[in-house]
């Protein structure tokens, strides 16, 4: 099973270059169920692996359903073609017809039960088929009890399950994303589902809120709120609401950014002049200059080993790339196309690095695969900002500007799949995607 | 005398001394001086440091403006930094925060750090104008509060500067 899956992808990526060759773009526009999102895949077409998701059995017994969301889930991904038998059920407690489900074309098929418990839960029990294996079909399956508020969250668990199954990399879609409203003169930091969906509301704030940061567990924000009429790093907990200032020392204090180990964070002082990138305990002691130079040094990112602090500098005139040591010396270049390449995120496997590149006036997402050096510029739009990787290293969130409004939107890593993840009815902006919760 | 009569009641009071003839004129100034001695204590107005002179509080009239990609103060904005220094070092409990700006393109971390370096160069023109280092905080807004929201070139150009910002305005 996995190596016919593998085929496919590669098929898939040599199909997109065909496609490139040929100025062909298939493009899919699809509005799915929860409106809140748009996404176009481009150049993938039949490449992508045929799946049925069919609606479970006695799903009409949820007060919400599950099936939806677990298909709108995996078809926004770009990597799945994602079908449905209409009415028709597949129990999971029998394996499914197989060769009807490849004659459908699928080459995996979803069996999937929904019983009701009686403490009012519900109990969802799935198993995962090969279509085209004649012995051991089954690739494996879950139980879960859930209460029917949680039928998002256990929905995106599903489809966490199929995506990794299928494609041998974790899925994303019980991740989480933060990012800031700005509504009239009001500033809201929010938390949502990565679909965008169940947002809640973390912060109001009559000030701008910028650059939330994850804490790697995923149970605290870092961020620069202008509450004080100055820019203030504070760690808010999410769960409790208790917020604590991280860095307010004389001048600006920014560009919070977590270590992987969750103990201390960079974050961007002037208390010497201009900015410069410390690195700080988690409980705000120890400020530590980590980097020197005598023009801005800012936006620092770590590698997810802990080794290497990425960041913004303009020591060589316009802003470009630089990384140093986590335990400092001298910094290395690492961008050299364009005079403008700013805010480096790397990707949680460590191989590519998003940034923010501007050419002929044009902002957008760019992203170097650090083994070749190799780049990549991923939008075609003019205003990008703030990318950010999905746990699993495949889609950068970013925002950009649609209609003078600010809207989140990602992009898959190779560039091929795109989505609009709000609408643009609020000006959104500084997304940050979270991490996998454990 | 009749510059005298002005404080009545200081020239009553040292005749009322002068009419004891038992104590010594040199000893009871120095006694009395130390029994009846007033320090006076000026409750300032809670965040003032003086008079602030109506020019430093419009808003509008105390921005350094900065050209495209550029950290230098003009020439035309000298005038402004001399009086500014020049209130500085006349009311040495007065503090000011400079507050940097920067326009709305790209990234808002590095435009942060652009406001900075704005508001930066005013408080170095200030030090060495006669500031004190403890009257001036330099901080940056950033992109975060745009004079003017429209994406043109002479919007862009007011966005680009560093205020003077007074407490107890």
């Amino acid at each position: 099973m996995y190596k016919i899956i593998s085929s496919r992808f590669a098929n898939a990526f040599t199909g997109l270059f065909r496609l490139f060759l040929a100025t062909i773009f298939l493009s899919v526009l699809t509005p799915v169920a929860q409106a809140q999102i748009e996404f176009t895949v481009t150049g993938a077409g039949d490449n992508r692996f045929p799946v049925i998701i069919p609606v479970f059995e006695n799903e009409s017994r949820l007060p919400n359903p599950v099936s939806d969301i677990v298909r709108a889930d995996l078809t926004r991904s770009g990597l799945f073609n994602v079908m449905d038998l209409g009415p028709m059920t597949v129990p999971e407690s029998r394996t499914p017809d197989l060769a009807a489900m490849a004659a459908r074309g699928a080459d995996a098929v979803l069996a999937a039960s929904v019983a009701p418990l009686s403490d009012g839960r519900f109990e969802i029990r799935f198993r995962l088929f090969d279509t085209h294996k004649q012995s051991n079909p089954d690739l494996g399956g879950m139980i879960m009890r859930t209460a029917p508020a949680q039928h998002r969250l256990t929905a995106h668990r599903i489809a966490d399950y199929i995506y990794e199954k299928l494609t041998g990399i974790p899925g994303y879609f019980s991740t989480r994303i933060a990012y800031v409203v700005k509504a009239g003169k009001n500033y809201k930091l929010q938390i949502a589902d990565a679909d965008g969906e169940s947002a809640q509301t973390a912060l109001h704030s009559p000030e701008s809120i910028i650059s939330p940061a994850w804490s790697p567990d995923g149970s605290r924000i870092a961020y620069v709120s202008f509450e004080e009429q100055k820019p203030i790093v504070y760690v808010h907990t999410l769960a409790t609401g208790q917020r604590k200032v991280l860095a307010n020392f004389k001048g600006s204090n920014s560009a919070p950014a977590w270590a992987p180990d969750g103990r201390r964070l960079a974050v961007v002082l002037t208390k010497e002049g201009l900015s410069q990138i410390y690195t700080i305990n988690a409980d705000g002691s120890g400020a530590h200059r980590l980097v020197n130079s005598s023009g801005i040094d800012t936006e620092p990112a770590w590698s997810p080993d802990g080794q290497w602090v990425y960041f913004t500098s303009d020591r060589s005139g316009g802003p470009q790339i630089y990384r140093v040591s986590a335990s400092g010396g001298s910094a290395e270049r690492i961008t050299f196309e364009g005079d403008y390449n700013v805010t480096p995120r790397p990707s949680a496997d460590g191989t590519k690095l998003a940034y923010l590149t501007r050419s002929s006036g044009r902002y957008r997402v760019a992203v170097l695969d650090l083994a070749s050096r190799q780049v990549s510029v991923l939008t075609d739009s003019t205003h990008d900002e703030s990318p950010s990787f999905a746990p699993n290293s495949n889609m950068i969130l970013y925002a950009t500007v649609v209609g003078g409004r600010g809207v989140l939107s990602a992009v898959s890593a190779d560039g091929r799949v795109k989505q609009r993840i709000t609408a643009p009815a609020a000006d959104v902006r500084e997304p940050a995607w979270g991490p996998l919760l454990k | 005398m009749k510059k005298l009569l002005l404080p009545s009641l200081l020239v009553l009071s040292l005749a009322a001394c002068e009419s004891d003839p038992a104590i010594d004129t040199a000893a009871t100034d120095d006694a009395n001086a130390s029994k009846t001695a007033v320090a006076p204590v000026v409750v300032q107005p809670k965040d003032s440091a003086g008079n602030l002179p109506d020019w430093a509080r419009d808003p509008y009239k105390n921005s350094v403006y900065f050209d495209y990609d550029s950290y230098t103060i003009r020439s035309d904005a000298r005038p402004l930094i001399d009086s500014h220094a020049k209130l500085l070092a006349q009311q040495p409990a007065r503090k000011v925060t400079i507050q940097g700006n920067a326009d709305e393109r790209g990234s808002r971390e590095y435009n942060l750090a652009l406001g900075q370096k704005r508001a930066e160069a005013v408080r170095r023109a200030l030090r060495l104008l006669g500031a004190r280092d403890g009257q001036i905080e330099a901080v940056s807004l950033g992109e975060e509060q745009p004079r003017c929201t429209e994406s043109t070139e002479s919007c862009y150009a007011q966005n680009r500067r560093g205020d003077f910002v007074y407490l107890g305005k």
